[in-house]
């Protein structure tokens, strides 16, 4: 009946014995994103840094040199060009102007480019707006990490916590590194982005976790490392699977969703394979180094205790 | 043992025909349709899916309202009450002066203190007065008041901003406070947003004066200017008789709210605006060019004056002309704001994202096309994989899409752009609750159980991972419904509402399929 078996029965992947060489991959993965960060730094869009985006239509194939030297003539500062997706659309930037309203830069701008222009998007926000928002996407990280920290604490031991804000970290960095790299627009959405790849990993580091937990209660004589593989590979084939069907969707939307959401999908692409990997080889063997031990475990509050005896199948 | 009591089936069956019946209008109506028929009762299905602006198309404005510039107006009023108070009782004073939020003055006699206390009283209870024995006073707004002007200046401004819009004719325009003075403007299918920023943004204050004929403008810059009056900018016209620069007395002998009614009109050709004031307003109106004839009238606008035409004959039915150098729009305009009142302080605009309807169409075929696409490929995958388990999963999917569909619909939460890319992720996440349990139920098969109890233990044992996994998503999605705007928030709602009705799906409703399976063909062998 089955087509298809991309992952064997039983799988035997020793994680925990390759565990320095993923450590090693991750540090120097996030060191490099935090590095990029820094210089060459981030291309924050108009969200974050104020200014005007302006997406025009032009009636044929748009002449990008002649457009931008009559747009520098215009004494707006800083305007770059891009084309975006058509042949005919250009996506035009121009850098925050002094006061809260930039409309001055959108007049400008339809003035010089004349008839027979679409103008498909115009955006601008301004020096306030754009602080406020900063914050609040800071903010809005730091509390669904914290969110998510607090509620594996309250279903696990923090042992486990800690390895999955360690993992989390680690996947948020290192897609703050991606958008380094490449210096695709880093805006409002891309902190959705950001928060989903938290929420989407943390799914697969719970799986885990779970089986991990389960794991503890029935073989409480295996030494770790071997239990902490075998649960990863008892798992491996759902958290496979998951991923795959999920990126299957993304890659869709990527390919066929148009331009204005592109990069938003490209970060959640990477962020789900960057989550996928981090759940397995990063938040598992974390919990070497925390000291998870079969003793500790017993449930991580009172009422989970009840549940768990039915959990556990009787025969091993 | 595997069983579901016949109530639980008939609830589950029944969510899922409600999904299909309030998702339905989305495929059977037009947005026309489901307009007309808004004043049906809330349980009938005809809402449609409410599309955000960067799908629709239309503009997101983000305004501030200048309070400060009412506080100061305020405390300008302030002096000339302090003024003809003390004038009318001959008090002597100096040094009159504008203080943070108060004005303050010193007595020549400080032995009339009290007297001037109980003065200013009168005039206005509501203020803080503070003397000192040397003859210092010092008047303050109270701070209920200062809050008090700047909400009521906040709340006129949407009232104002709701009549200017609804001039305009754009249809279901939102216009919210946000925050303590701020306005959040949002207008679908508005494809100009340059002229709704200037129809929204324009503080239209009109007022009519008499010219000051004493003096040109030119010897009033030197420094004749007489008291009581102001120099004003004249409009940059070139018109012949335009000059750059008015002297105009600064008292108003009618002001822009006696109007009643503003509309555009031709005079000899040329754009006007024709204007009637109120009963009031035509009696000043009336008196004081009666007054005044032969004398020029300043007609101001926002500081500037429009036109000075010279008074030929005493106007009593309280109706005239507004005469410039106008296009036919701007008259249009200027009527309009005539009509819906002046701002009580001036606005500015933080932000603005218009989006025009071109893309918004195409966004909205790219992301339906994406969706189908991945919809396609996340179906053949689960088939290949999964088998007869795989179609019921994917069963579970599609309603899935209904339910989300059905929920958009009946919440009437906004979809944007990013919150198809939301729908889109729970096509491939919502599968996930079902990997997790059919890959339960293959170890629980290899561990030599029957099929019964595999898939028993499979939903039981895979339950409990399933929730830890959805809730910790959806705090991420909670915390990005607070802090977002706009587009964002929608792919949090969308996003939100898909990993509830994925819970339900693939628990819920594949559970509810394999056990009818079961019992109708009682297999063997699980085809898993």
């Amino acid at each position: 009946m089955r087509l298809l078996r991309l992952v064997p029965d039983r799988p035997n992947i020793n994680v925990i014995g390759i565990r320095k060489i993923s450590l090693v991959f991750s540090a120097f993965l996030v060191a490099a994103s935090i590095v990029l960060a820094v210089t060459p730094g981030l291309n924050f869009g108009i969200d974050f840094r104020g200014g005007t985006v302006i997406e025009v239509r032009m009636q044929g194939p748009a002449d990008l040199a002649g457009m931008r030297t009559q747009l520098a003539g215009l004494g707006l500062g800083e305007v770059s060009l891009q084309r975006f997706g058509a042949d005919t659309d250009v996506l035009i930037r121009v850098q925050e102007q002094p006061g809260e309203d930039q409309s001055i830069v959108i007049q400008k701008v339809q003035e010089t480019l004349g008839a027979g222009v679409e103008y498909r998007r115009t955006e601008f926000v301004g020096p306030t707006v754009g602080e406020e928002l900063k914050e609040a996407g800071f903010i809005a990280v730091a509390v669904s990490l914290l969110g998510i920290f607090a509620y594996i604490w309250f279903r696990f031991e923090w042992q486990f916590s800690v390895g999955a804000l360690v993992a989390l970290m680690h996947d948020v960095l290192a897609t703050v590194g991606l958008f380094a790299i490449t210096g695709m627009e880093f805006n409002l959405a891309t902190v959705a982005a950001v928060l989903t790849i938290a929420g989407y990993s943390i799914n697969d580091t719970v799986v885990v976790y779970d089986r991990v937990r389960e794991n503890l209660r029935r073989y409480k004589r295996m030494p770790m490392p071997d239990l902490l593989n075998l649960s990863i590979n008892e798992t491996l084939s759902r958290t496979v699977m998951t991923s795959l069907t999920t990126l299957l969707a993304l890659i869709a939307l990527a390919t066929f969703g148009g331009e204005v959401i592109r990069g938003f999908c490209i970060a959640l692409i990477w962020g789900i394979v960057i989550g996928t990997y981090s759940s397995v080889f990063i938040a598992v063997p974390a919990l070497l180094w925390t000291g998870v031990t079969p003793v500790g475990v017993g449930g991580g509050s009172g009422q989970d205790g009840a549940n768990d005896d039915e959990n556990v199948p009787a025969t091993t | 043992m595997l069983y579901i009591e016949r109530w639980k089936l008939i609830l589950i069956a029944l969510i899922c025909a409600l999904g299909f019946v309030y998702a339905a209008p989305n495929v059977f109506l037009s947005r026309g349709d489901a307009d007309v028929q808004s004043d049906l009762p809330f349980y009938v299905p005809y809402r449609t899916i409410n599309l955000g602006l960067d799908l629709r198309g239309g503009s997101y404005l983000l305004l501030q309202v200048d309070t400060d510039a009412v506080v100061q107006e305020r405390v300008e009023s302030l002096t000339d009450v302090v003024r003809s108070a003390l004038r009318e009782e001959r008090v002597q004073r100096q040094n009159l002066r504008v203080e943070g939020h108060g004005v303050s003055f010193e007595l020549l006699d400080p032995t009339r203190t009290d007297e001037v206390r109980q003065l200013l009283r009168d005039e206005d209870p509501t203020l803080e007065i503070e003397t000192t024995p040397e003859g210092r006073v010092t008047l303050s707004l109270a701070e209920d008041d200062l809050a008090e002007l700047r909400l009521s200046a906040v709340n006129q401004s949407i009232s104002v901003i709701r009549r200017r819009i609804d001039e305009t004719g754009t249809r279901e325009p939102i216009i919210q406070r946000q925050g303590d003075d701020r306005v959040i403007v949002q207008l679908p299918g508005v494809d100009n947003p340059q002229r709704m920023k200037d129809v929204i943004g324009q503080t239209a204050k009109l007022t009519f004066h008499l010219a000051d004929t004493t003096t040109s403008a030119a010897e009033a810059r030197q420094g004749a200017l007489p008291p009581g009056s102001v120099i004003l900018p004249g409009q940059d016209t070139g018109r012949p008789g335009d000059q750059a620069e008015y002297v105009v007395r600064k008292r108003v002998i009618v002001g822009g709210e006696s109007l009643i009614d503003a509309q555009p009109n031709f005079q000899d050709g040329q754009p006007v605006v024709s204007f009637r004031f109120d009963t009031v307003g035509a009696q000043k109106f009336g008196r004081a060019t009666q007054q005044n004839v032969g004398k020029p009238l300043a007609i101001v606008l926002d500081g500037k004056v429009i036109s000075a035409p010279v008074i030929r004959d005493a106007i009593l039915g309280g109706s005239g002309i507004i005469s410039g150098s106008f296009t036919t729009q701007q008259v249009q305009d200027l009527a309009l704001l005539l009509r819906a009142g002046a701002l009580p302080a001036p606005l500015t605009v933080l932000e603005e994202r218009s989006v025009g309807p071109g893309l918004g169409a195409d966004s909205v075929a790219a992301g339906e096309f994406a969706s189908a696409i991945g919809l396609a490929l996340v179906i053949v995958f689960m088939i290949a994989c999964y088998g007869l388990f795989g179609i019921f999963s994917v069963t579970a999917l599609i309603l899935n899409l209904v339910l989300i569909m059905a929920a958009l619909s009946i919440l009437q939460a906004t979809l944007t752009l990013p919150g198809i890319a939301g729908i889109v992720l729970t096509i491939g996440m919502a599968v996930d609750a079902n990997v997790l349990i059919f890959e339960r139920i293959r170890e629980e098969l290899r561990n030599g159980r029957t099929p019964v109890t595999a898939i028993d233990s499979g939903y039981r044992s895979a339950m409990r991972t399933i929730i830890d996994a959805n809730l910790t998503t959806l705090i991420a999605a909670i915390v990005l419904f607070s802090l977002g705007s706009g587009p964002v928030k929608g792919f949090a709602v969308t996003l939100a509402i898909g990993l509830i009705t994925s819970m339900f799906t693939a628990v819920f409703v594949t559970r509810a399929i394999v056990v009818v399976w079961l019992r109708r063909t009682r297999p063997k062998a699980l085809p898993i």
